[in-house]
């Protein structure tokens, strides 16, 4: 009896969870079968579903028209870069604060987390000024520097929480055996701090491709990635559905695949460990 | 443990992203302090001296101020009441045994993962587009007049747009909570006969209360700031105008820096509010 009331259950929940998940996840499915339509399909009434010529020529349109390779490469460049230089920069003070705790390192902690709430507009105009004095406006450098510095404080915090799992006894053992320091890093500490690092790169990469107030006001058409490269789609006169949902589509197609894998860094990383 | 040895090479180490953060939050914010003081007016012959308090009076005097502060309110309000409801809701359902659950999953996060502009754009477009959009083509179907959502309803269209992009967070940080309740707890309480609204208020609910506190302080943090949502839809036109908005506007549009500058001030104050109480949960974590 109580086997067919769960099993009852267990398919009630299934139905409506699905029903749930498709609903959240409609307006990104239609957007991708919207790229495969041709430009009258697409506006078509009543809307079709499946029953349409498929066809690819929206993206070839988009990459022709709008040169999508240099935006996407820019992307790269851009969430890459940050992405990289934030873990050259994060990995050895993260690596302090886990191994040689000191009465400080909370507040130092707490106070790298607190410059992440400080609100982009506040202080829009002195970054735009010194982009200009520095030449660095509508440069990815300037965007990978920029990028690199908002979400330091994330990288850092991430690192820490990883390293903090590392136990310290292995670093004491290995200090005892005469390991120096570089050997410490090297041959114990990296092995074993290669997954985190990975986690925090995963989801600062997605962070920074997404990243949506400082791409679009510091670039214009050389460097702008591609959240700039879809806001040039919102003026009227350009717009077709087709190629706006090809076009859409190239831009979250690998950060769609990438934030699949990274669902339990988010938690970790957006929370800054307050919910586990 | 520690020798003095690795103190100071561990403080060498911390050095580079310390130096960097600080650079990074003093070095603009006494910028734009210092502008927020200044009748400064690029296009319009620079920086023509000091204004005391002036900027700081101007911006809360201006008719766009009060306008902007509702459209602010209204939003984050907005939003998060649904992503918080909704949110609780979803992780329970998602937390049930069910067939593909990591699929569903899947699913309902993905949202999060689509850029702010192309969120912003395909609502605005396919779904709210008073001709073309898939709403419009609902209204016809059941024969009512199709609305001009982003002019006739803006906030509720941001709303929406907003809400869907940030509920697969609260449903993830809700799930992640409610993974860890006792479920013996639950169980006990319904063979003691407490029926699915009770143990739902008096169980879950405050369970997850920490977990809601904190979706609703991050939230708020991102909410206050969000840009290309309203950049690529309404262009704060129909009055969306949130004080974000406005303030670049002020700044980047208008070329009134020192007014911007004021709005600056006010923007990091409030978000430093919301701040203070987020910090404070974090510290307690750090002890634990």
């Amino acid at each position: 009896m109580a086997r067919a009331v769960t099993q009852r259950r267990k398919t009630f929940n299934t139905a409506l969870a699905w029903a749930v998940g498709l609903v959240i996840f409609f307006p990104i499915l239609w957007t991708i079968l919207t790229s495969f339509k041709t430009e009258g399909d697409a506006i078509a009434y009543p809307p079709k579903f499946l029953f349409f010529d498929w066809t690819l020529e929206n993206y070839s349109i988009v990459q022709d028209r709008s040169d999508y390779m240099r935006y996407l490469w820019n992307s790269v460049i851009i969430a890459g870069g940050s992405t990289l230089l934030g873990i050259i920069v994060a990995v050895p003070a993260a690596w302090s604060m886990a191994f040689v705790p000191s009465k400080r390192t909370k507040d130092i902690l707490m106070w790298m987390l607190s410059t992440k709430m400080l609100p982009a507009v506040g202080v829009l105009y002195p970054i735009y000024l010194m982009f200009i004095k520095l030449g660095l406006l509508d440069t990815r450098t300037g965007l990978v520097i920029v990028l690199m510095l908002i979400n330091l404080p994330i990288i850092v915090w991430m690192l820490y929480t990883y390293f903090k799992e590392i136990p310290g006894e292995i670093l004491e053992a290995a200090r005892m055996d005469g390991a120096t320091l570089r050997e410490e890093i090297l041959y114990i500490l990296t092995p074993m701090a290669i997954p985190g690092i990975a986690s925090t790169v995963l989801l600062n990469v997605i962070l920074a491709w997404n990243e949506a107030f400082w791409t679009l006001n510091l670039t214009a058409a050389k460097a702008g990635p591609l959240t700039a490269f879809i806001a040039s789609y919102s003026s009227p006169e350009g717009l077709f559905y087709a190629k706006l949902s090809a076009a859409s589509t190239m831009a979250i197609a690998p950060i769609l695949i990438l934030g699949w894998f990274s669902q339990k860094q988010l938690v970790r990383g957006l929370t800054f460990g307050a919910v586990k | 443990m520690a020798t003095k040895a690795s103190r100071s090479a561990a403080r060498v180490m911390m050095a580079p992203a310390v130096i960097l953060l600080l650079g990074w939050m003093l070095v603009p914010l006494i910028m734009t302090l210092w502008f927020s003081f200044r009748n400064y007016q690029p296009l319009r012959g620079g920086d023509l001296g000091f204004a005391g308090f002036d900027n700081y009076i101007r911006f809360v005097t201006s008719s766009a101020f009060w306008p902007a502060v509702v459209a602010t309110l209204v939003i984050v309000v907005g939003a998060l009441a649904i992503t918080v409801m909704l949110g609780v809701l979803l992780a329970i359902l998602l937390d049930q045994p069910m067939w593909g659950q990591g699929v569903v999953r899947i699913l309902v996060i993905a949202p999060f993962f689509v850029m702010p502009t192309v969120s912003g754009l395909l609502w605005k477009n396919m779904f709210l587009d008073s001709v073309n959009g898939l709403f419009a083509h609902l209204w016809k179907f059941f024969g009512a007049t199709p609305v001009e959502w982003l002019i006739e309803n803006p906030f509720l269209s941001i709303i929406v747009i907003v809400s869907w992009q940030w509920l697969p967070f609260a449903t993830l940080i809700l799930l992640t909570a409610i993974q860890s309740l006792d479920s013996e707890q639950l169980e006990a309480a319904e063979m003691d006969g407490a029926p699915v609204l009770k143990r739902f208020w008096h169980i879950v609910i405050p369970h997850l209360s920490r977990a809601i506190t904190v979706v609703i302080l991050i939230e708020t943090i991102f909410l206050l700031s969000i840009f290309a949502e309203i950049f690529v839809t309404t262009a704060g036109a129909f009055g969306t105008k949130t004080l974000t908005y406005l303030i670049f506007q002020r700044v980047l549009e208008s070329q009134n820096v020192g007014l911007g500058s004021a709005g600056g001030v006010y923007a990091i104050i409030l978000a430093n509010i919301v701040a203070i109480f987020l910090m404070r949960i974090v510290g307690k974590n750090l002890d634990a």
